[in-house]
């Protein structure tokens, strides 16, 4: 049976009528048409499908969109400001931290909440933190990298860091 | 994936949860918190249900207080919440130890420690927390609320002590913060999964000494559900915890384990691990309590 | 913009605006009005006859559009074809249906097929499909395939052969008549699965009216996919239209042709709606390509000095049910031409048996058949420095086709064009500090520590072309590249590709070849791939070939704009166009700087068309079609430096360095990314990832939660490194680096695991070398060491 719930997508208030079965990242993707957020793995690990609710990185595949009643949820297409990028967008593309790009979305989502807990993570801290997203492609290391120079970045303009969220970048 | 549909409801207090699971046949429902171990199950098709009762907006079940000598923490209190509360990171650094090595960031800001430890998986962490620091589970049925010894609550594969009308609503975990007390938590990580291959939770009281007055030792992952390594904390007693004294009795460190295997680690393996690994927490602990 | 700064620029890539910001276009993103959702019911079992498939209660359900099971099929569509029909080998190919004809072969093998109004509903639908299965004797290993009374998978393959392939060179029996020395080892090449981020999807779109077939697909080669749709569906192959602009990592799992792929597209013409697929991650494992598995049983003669003088190969592979599109190819032509890798061995033999097994068909895995290769000569180069006592190091130097012997012909029958290994040896060695970890090595083990380092000096051969070689070998297709260079009015550059890269970057690198030699800014060049209604034709990107082929076809397109441009230019200026320089973008009359003009202006000129020369044609666009004389040959020195954990057998990786030479290098950020990404997987095989299944056939790591893809924890930093060598065949000088990491890297972590315990008399440890797998090796060997009586 359907229910109702009412979530803020990027600054946005929705509200839709879901299966409780739905998943949020379905609901993002598919009632939304929010397709920044993707599916890789299904079973929790790859991450790909990570976006903040609530301000905390969750894997949306692992969070039934009825949960998400009453929340805030952020995803990637939140995270740029007009024709700024976010510091940590502008670090992965600065330093080649994707290659296929699908696993991104997530890791972008990942690295912001990581940057929130830990301002001025080591590279292992970086590594740790980023244990729940995988990519195939770029053996992590400029994606580590990326994680770095964000942090530095970041922590030299905190102004930057918390992105404020637009409205209107909520989909269609 | 999609899981085949149910109907889902967010009750507002721990009353409303209890009649709603006492409105579902058994088997038909299923208390949900944070999710990170059900709702895949549910995706795969693993586990199909009729309803599902989401306990993780129940402010009963949320809290974490000081009683005396030890913290109680609310069953749907999340990983996340757990280790970022000071008073947990002062009174019950195992339960820290543990946490932070459950799963990823990701799962540990919807995991839930309640969650965690009533679905006792045999390779979670938790179990063995709760068996070395003496938990107990407080769970609220039709009939009052009870609670439960953990070393009484982990009775085979993912199966427990709750009654199915039941809700697990606070752990209350010993502190493990005296003088001369320490405690470590050593983990063999599945590489794919992060689940336990093997856990060891220690606790080690030292005399004024040095010598051991007490060691309490958790076993997750080995076998099909976590248990206490009674020979091993026997032969611990009274002793001094050197290289030696450590090596022999963690000999004995897997005696009694139902052991379980997969293809990343047979049994025989596990067995090893376990020995080895509770040597590196007891003296991980050992030395942690020398030094308060 | 001079060529220097454009050409071995670090340029950002030009991919990235879109995909870090949630912009990007993969197939599953997809919708379409009144678009329909298909799911494939798939065998539990890895052998069954199907006896009876009852669909009335799922075509009841509310929602469900239409149900098909294979025998709605027959007639209707043909097999799925494989496309590498390796000559000389009594190749077997026998038909692989959509959706089962009587008989499922491997977990995974459709059964029938749901089309619904929503992915949800159809997924409801296939738990009301009711199949009566006879379960079959089951066989999923290719020795066991290969033994007597071992269940049969297909009757037209008798003994499971598919091919038994041989090739020779040189008088192997004189070597090992001859030989002081003779090794022989056994190697398992575990099974792996690709795990592209991106699960495959098709949206596939029949128009009625127009008779045409617009498919989204997750494809490495769109061109190809379209030929073999046309081949299975009968849709005539001009009426076909593929697109797959951004797509999430391949690995070689997304160069074949399904039966998802062809399902899809029935579907959709059968209904006349848009019909979506998209693969949920259990079906990807069972259900997209898998690799390598491979036994091989090896022998290298050699002398007392340590000279290799012949090598003997016997290789058991496991095709897996059916053969996929490239299957055959793999093992033999990728695999057994490079073993002898970068050493003088003249006498060569080997033999490749190919077994049907029930289990997901094998395919091309990124490296196909050369990291299997050089796993196989470099643990043998360590093998034989064992046996003669020599160090890794110089039993390599010793056997290296030496810098000044290029061109090379080698008992492969490959021409290795160029080539210094020594110089990437040395390089590496240096780096590494060789002589001091040796000695902290000797330091360690009086610890009980042990320390490991582990050598590869690979070459490998990529650039896959020419298409006589494709044609010698049994592929059916050609090897070649078009490119398109078009230059519009504006000034504004569309540079068409038949590659298809999705992941390694050529929409910058090529950007930047182009800009460079026109001399325009890098944003003003967009390179166009993935889409078969675009791009005229094109063979795809695998085999590294992308930037060595594809790319010195769009040098050859740009050139010939220049030379028009040139001409035209002459026209305008009234000089003669021996008399013009172009620089910089512009034309200027040698000796009057002031008479000049840009490619820009060219360009509006030569598309408005209102002043040309006598002649000459409108417009500024000029395309190639490429095919190379050669494949490409990098090479390099990997070394990896481990510590294993005495207690447990958990490997660390303390050191991993990669010093690789790839010939002219266009952007070096992408191309180490690519060296970190290949090295990672090969890491991976190393000590992670191992498709297993059971004696019923059931894939038992089939989750990444038990199937470890490698995190950002199990990964190393990698040291990179470059020598250059430049392609002296090709015009751009690139060699390609797509595969290079992970055809390097597997052989580096086990000979260091190995180096690390030969203290204890281990010489090999079988992959992935888990930890209870370096424990018990340990244990096994501290047991035959120890006094009779002693634990």
């Amino acid at each position: 049976m359907r229910q109702k719930i009412s979530v803020n997508v990027n600054g946005v208030p929705r509200e839709n009528e879901v299966e409780p079965r739905l998943l949020l990242v379905q609901y993002l993707r598919e009632s939304l048409n929010l397709t920044g957020t993707h599916i890789g793995c299904d079973t929790g690990q790859c991450g790909a499908c990570t976006v903040l609710l609530d301000g905390q990185a969750v894997k949306s595949c692992m969070v039934l969109a009825v949960q998400a009643n009453g929340a805030q949820v952020r995803t990637v297409e939140s995270l740029a400001s007009g024709d700024a990028y976010h510091p940590v967008q502008q670090a992965f593309w600065d330093l080649h931290g994707l290659q296929c790009g699908f696993c991104t979305p997530g890791f972008l989502m990942a690295t912001v909440s990581l940057l929130q807990r830990n301002p001025n993570p080591t590279d292992a801290e970086i590594r740790e933190q980023l244990e729940g997203n995988l990519c195939r492609c770029t053996g992590y290391q400029n994606i580590v990298a990326a994680v770095r120079s964000a942090a530095e970045k970041m922590r030299a303009a905190p102004a930057a860091s918390p992105t404020p969220m637009p409205a209107g970048a909520g989909g269609e | 994936m999609f899981a085949k549909d149910f109907s889902y409801a967010a009750p507002a207090s721990l009353a409303e949860a209890l009649a709603l699971l006492q409105s579902q046949p058994e088997g038909e429902v299923k208390l949900v918190a944070g999710g990170q171990s059900l709702i895949p199950l549910l995706k795969l098709r693993m586990t199909e249900i009729g309803a599902l009762v989401d306990v993780s907006k129940i402010p009963e079940l949320h809290g974490i207080t000081d009683d005396g000598d030890g913290v109680v923490i609310g069953a749907a209190t999340t990983y996340f919440q757990a280790v970022n509360s000071p008073l947990v990171q002062k009174r019950c650094p195992l339960v820290i130890q543990a946490v932070s090595q459950v799963g990823d960031p990701q799962v540990r800001a919807r995991g839930t420690i309640g969650g965690s430890l009533a679905h006792a998986d045999p390779a979670g962490d938790l179990p063995a927390v709760a068996l070395a620091v003496d938990a107990e589970l407080r769970a609220t049925g039709p009939s009052g609320s009870r609670s439960i010894p953990a070393t009484a609550f982990f009775v085979d594969l993912m199966t427990t002590a709750l009654q199915p009308a039941e809700v697990l609503t606070a752990v209350r975990f010993h502190a493990t913060d005296a003088p001369h007390a320490g405690t470590a938590y050593v983990k063999h990580r599945h590489p794919a999964s992060g689940y336990a291959i093997v856990g060891v939770a220690a606790a080690v009281w030292l005399n004024d000494d040095g010598t051991c007055r007490a060691a309490h030792v958790g076993i997750t992952g080995a076998g099909t559900h976590a248990t206490r390594a009674a020979g091993v904390e026997q032969a611990l007693t009274g002793k001094r915890l050197d290289d030696a004294t450590l090596t022999a009795a963690c000999a004995n460190a897997a005696d009694g384990l139902d052991l379980m295997s997969d293809p990343y680690a047979s049994g025989e393996y596990r067995a090893h691990l376990t020995r080895v690994l509770a040597k590196r927490a007891l003296a991980q602990a050992a030395a942690t309590a020398a030094q308060r | 913009m001079s060529v220097t700064r454009l050409f071995g620029a670090s340029v950002k890539r030009r991919e990235d605006p879109r995909l870090i910001t949630g912009r990007g276009a993969y197939t599953d993103d997809i919708k379409l009005p009144g678009m329909l959702h298909m799911a494939v019911l798939r065998s539990p079992y890895g052998h069954a006859r199907i006896k009876a498939i009852d669909t009335a209660k799922a075509k009841a359900h509310p929602g469900v559009r239409a149900v098909y099971t294979g025998a709605d099929l027959l007639g209707r569509m043909n097999p799925i074809p494989c496309a590498w029909l390796i000559p000389d080998s009594d190749l077997k190919v026998p038909a692989y249906h959509a959706l089962a004809k009587d008989t499922v072969r491997f977990t995974g093998d459709g059964v029938a097929m749901v089309i619904a109004d929503d992915p949800a509903t159809a997924r409801d639908a296939l738990d009301l499909i009711d199949v009566d299965y006879e379960p079959l004797p089951v066989v999923t290993s290719q020795e066991q395939a290969a033994a007597t009374g071992a269940p049969q998978l297909h009757d037209d393959a008798p003994g499971n052969l598919a091919f038994h392939w041989k090739f020779a060179h040189g008088d192997v029996d004189a070597a090992f008549r001859d030989a002081e020395v003779v090794v022989k080892h056994r190697f398992v090449q575990q099974r792996l699965v690709p795990n592209a981020m991106e699960p495959r999807s098709a949206v596939a779109s029949w128009n009625p009216g127009a008779e045409e077939l617009l498919i989204y697909n997750t494809t490495q080669n769109p061109h190809i996919a379209r030929f073999l749709t046309a081949v299975t569906t009968s849709i005539p192959e001009n009426k076909i239209r593929y697109i797959a602009r951004d797509v999430g990592g391949g690995f070689g799992s997304k160069i074949p042709f399904y039966p998802g792929d062809a399902l899809a597209v029935f579907a959709s013409k059968d209904l006349g709606l848009p019909v979506k697929w998209t693969e949920d991650r259990r079906e990807n494992y069972v259900a997209t390509i898998h690799g390598r598995d491979q036994i091989t049983e090896v022998e290298m003669a050699a002398k007392r000095d340590g000279t290799m003088t012949g090598l003997r190969v016997k290789a058991l592979s496991n095709m897996g049910a059916y053969l996929s599109t490239a299957a055959p190819g793999v093992p033999t032509w990728l695999f057994a031409l490079i073993v002898p890798g970068c050493y003088t061995i003249q006498n060569y033999a080997c033999d490749v048996f190919g077994y049907f097994t029930n289990t997901t068909p094998t395919d091309a895995y990124r490296g196909a058949g050369r990291p299997e290769a050089a796993f196989l000569i470099e643990r043998m180069a360590d093998l034989l420095a064992a046996e003669v006592k020599m160090d890794p190091v110089e039993i390599r130097r010793k056997n290296f086709i030496p810098a000044d012997a290029f061109p090379y012909t080698t008992a492969g029958t490959l021409s290795y064009d160029s080539g210094n290994y020594q110089a990437a040896l040395d390089k590496a060695l240096a780096m590494v500090d060789y002589a001091g970890l040796r000695q902290k090595q000797a330091e360690l083990r009086q610890q009980g520590r042990y320390l490991g380092i582990g050598l590869s000096t690979y070459v490998e051969v990529c650039g896959l072309a020419p298409s006589a070689a494709a044609g010698a070998m049994g592929f059916q297709g050609g090897l070649w590249e078009p490119a398109t260079v078009r230059v519009l009015a504006t000034g504004k550059v569309v540079v068409l590709t038949g590659t298809n890269p999705h992941g390694q970057g050529e929409e910058t690198t090529f950007a930047q070849m182009v800009g460079d030699m026109l001399g325009v800014p890098v944003e003003d060049v967009d390179v166009v791939h993935g889409d078969t209604g675009a791009i005229p034709m094109g063979w795809g990107t695998y085999g590294s070939r992308t930037t060595a082929v594809g790319g010195t076809a769009i040098y050859k397109a740009t050139v010939k704009v220049i030379e028009k441009a040139k001409k035209l230019a002459a026209h305008l200026l009234e000089a003669s166009p021996d008399d013009l320089e172009f620089e910089q973008g512009s034309f200027r009359v040698k000796g009057s700087p002031g008479k000049a003009k840009t490619i820009q202006e060219i360009a509006l000129m030569a598309n408005v068309a209102w002043n040309m020369p006598e002649g000459m044609e409108p417009g500024l666009e000029e395309s190639t079609f490429h095919d190379p004389t050669n494949f490409t040959f990098p090479f390099g020195t990997h070394i990896c430096v481990v510590e294993v954990d005495a207690d447990t057998g958990e490997v660390k990786i303390e050191r991993y360095i990669a010093v690789d030479d790839v010939g002219v290098v266009i952007n070096p950020m992408i191309v180490d990314g690519q060296v970190h990404g290949g090295v990672a997987q090969g890491i991976g095989q190393a000590l992670y990832e191992h498709a297993i299944y059971d004696e019923g056939g059931n894939l038992i790591t089939g989750s990444m939660m038990d199937y470890t893809v490698p995190n950002a924890t199990q990964i190393p930093t990698i040291e990179t490194a470059r020598t250059e060598t430049p392609c002296p065949h090709n015009l751009t000088g690139v060699k390609g680096v797509g595969e290079t990491g992970t055809i390097a890297s597997t052989q580096a972590v086990v000979n260091a695991v190995v180096d690390a315990l030969s203290p204890l008399g281990i010489s090999d440890i079988e992959m992935p070398l888990t930890p209870e797998r370096v424990w018990r090796a340990m244990r096994a060997a501290q047991a035959s060491a120890a006094p009779t009586g002693q634990p």
